[in-house]
């Protein structure tokens, strides 16, 4: 596949330091009380937002290649492991600044909530592929091994997506677009392996 | 159980009426005076009650607790007919025109008729109450409204002996009001309801304006019901109509998640909301370390209130 050398002029470990601006600056202006009245819900919100902009761009990669002949894959990673840390830094903000440690709280909304029962669940899915997300672990793993592991990723952007449909009080715009999205990319993907897969057939 | 019960002096008892109009009237004049000397004695409409400064009086219903500044009442606000955002209300709710604004009042009333923002304002005797507004999204703030407890009005439109629950509508104007225009998820009109003791509770007031000033557009204005003991949602916003019936009216977040939102949704720190704790609330503006605040029973008016409630299963009836 031609490599587009436009889209890759960046080198992909400038991803990370790029990724976390947003989530730092945000943090910076609710400790100078900059996010108006409400500033845990708005860094809460606005750091789960992010992580699923991350792990939404992460899905997108693939389509880009088969569709627009855009090569950014060497970009995934950082997208993924990115996505994942504004999921750790959303979790971390619910459990110290929202329920602050009260552990009987937020145990009993693990179980009983269910918008938050799947949002942990998002993040348990996806704890295995950061842990796995290195050369090394593909090694161990091999490769078919490995991406038969990542697949589980599709379930876990629908259930991020779906947790923040689910904690609106209406059926609200903007989550509907993020699973919409999350749904749209997932199934591209469906459509390129059945072609794949014709294409077998026929030769 | 013994109930404390303030002393509830009518408020002709301590001041002769005429006394407090001639004080208001004498005021309006003085305003009108120094308008004039400001600006040159051009002519200005002096006609609208809803210029303050108005005569407030102090209410024993007030709490003592410092209130929010008036930059967090106003930024932070639940208002669906201006968008659903926190912030959406403040950035859009200036296109509301607010005067002329006529409330309908009807139903079981033996008068029935139109009630005019400034009458309201004028003909009624002005108080000022402190309260904590409970949102059901368990967050506070404390705001000092400028009101009329809600009984004065009732009593002046008589509703009849059959008339168990007073209903409200808000004002649908698409064209002014965006969220109404918006993909959004609520019925339009925003339609409240209460019991016809709720409602003559002398904690019930229609607020009319915040810090002494005219009401905000985005905290409901021209006139707002005020019910501290209820989640905020029931206190509606903007009102257009006032209806005196037999049944226990629709109310608009029971239409849409009745499992969510009861017709009482009186603040109640033992009930959860299906999808989160009602324990503890946190308190607007006290930055991002600020240790919650328990939620009290009846949001701290239980003295005041229990007793409407003796003998009912409140986790039934949330």
């Amino acid at each position: 596949m031609a490599q587009h050398k436009a889209w890759t002029f960046l080198p992909s470990w400038l991803i990370y330091p790029l990724g976390i601006v947003p989530g730092v600056w945000l943090f910076y202006r609710a400790v100078q009380n900059q996010l108006g009245p409400d500033p845990v819900k708005v860094l809460e919100n606005g750091l789960g937002e992010y992580a699923l902009q991350f792990l939404i761009a992460g899905l997108a990669i693939s389509p880009l290649m088969r569709f627009a002949k855009i090569n950014l894959i060497k970009y995934r990673r950082a997208l993924g492991l990115i996505g994942f840390f504004y999921v750790v830094a959303h979790f971390t903000v619910y459990i110290v600044l929202d329920m602050q440690f009260n552990w009987q709280e937020i145990i009993t909304d693990i179980i009983k909530r269910p918008y938050i029962t799947i949002g942990v669940s998002a993040f348990l899915l996806l704890l295995p592929l950061a842990l796995t997300s290195n050369n090394l672990s593909i090694r161990k793993l091999g490769a078919a091994g490995w991406n038969k592991l990542h697949l589980i990723v599709y379930p876990a952007v629908i259930l991020g997506a779906v947790h923040y449909v689910m904690i609106k009080k209406t059926w609200a715009l903007e989550p509907l677009i993020y699973l919409a999205t999350a749904l749209l990319l997932i199934s591209l993907r469906r459509f390129y392996h059945l072609a794949k897969r014709k294409k077998r057939v026929a030769a | 159980m013994t109930v404390y019960k303030y002393p509830k002096p009518l408020s002709s008892e301590i001041t002769p009426k005429n006394v407090f109009l001639n004080r208001r009237s004498f005021m309006k004049a003085a305003g009108v005076a120094s308008a004039t000397a400001l600006t040159g004695g051009l002519a200005i409409n002096t006609s609208n009650a809803m210029t303050t400064p108005w005569e407030l009086s102090k209410s024993e219903y007030s709490i003592s607790d410092e209130p929010n500044p008036i930059e967090d009442i106003k930024s932070y606000n639940n208002f669906y007919e201006f968008g659903t955002g926190k912030g959406d209300p403040a950035a859009n709710a200036g296109a509301l025109t607010t005067n002329p604004w006529n409330i309908k009042i009807d139903g079981l009333t033996n008068k029935p008729g139109e009630l005019d923002i400034d009458d309201l304002i004028s003909k009624f005797d002005l108080e000022e109450r402190i309260y904590r507004l409970r949102c059901v999204e368990a967050w506070s703030m404390v705001i000092p409204w400028v009101g009329i407890p809600l009984r004065d009005v009732i009593n002046a439109y008589d509703p009849q002996g059959s008339a168990k629950y007073v209903s409200f509508e808000t004002l649908v104007r698409p064209e002014e009001m965006v969220g109404q225009r918006r993909f959004g998820g609520l019925d339009w009109p925003y339609v409240e309801g209460l019991r016809m003791d709720e409602a003559m509770h002398p904690l019930t007031i229609l607020a009319v304006g915040i810090y002494g000033e005219a009401m905000p557009n985005q905290n409901g204005a021209p006139v707002r019901l005020v019910v501290p003991w209820k989640y905020g949602f029931k206190s509606i916003k903007s009102i257009v109509r006032m209806s005196f019936t037999e049944e226990e009216p629709p109310t608009t977040w029971n239409i849409l998640a009745p499992r969510e939102y009861g017709f009482y949704s009186n603040v109640n720190p033992n009930v959860d909301h299906p999808r989160w704790s009602q324990k503890a609330e946190r308190i607007v503006g006290s930055g991002i370390f600020a240790k919650k605040r328990d939620t009290e029973m009846f949001n701290g008016y239980a003295d005041e209130v229990s007793s409407l409630y003796d003998g009912m299963d409140l986790a039934k009836f949330y």
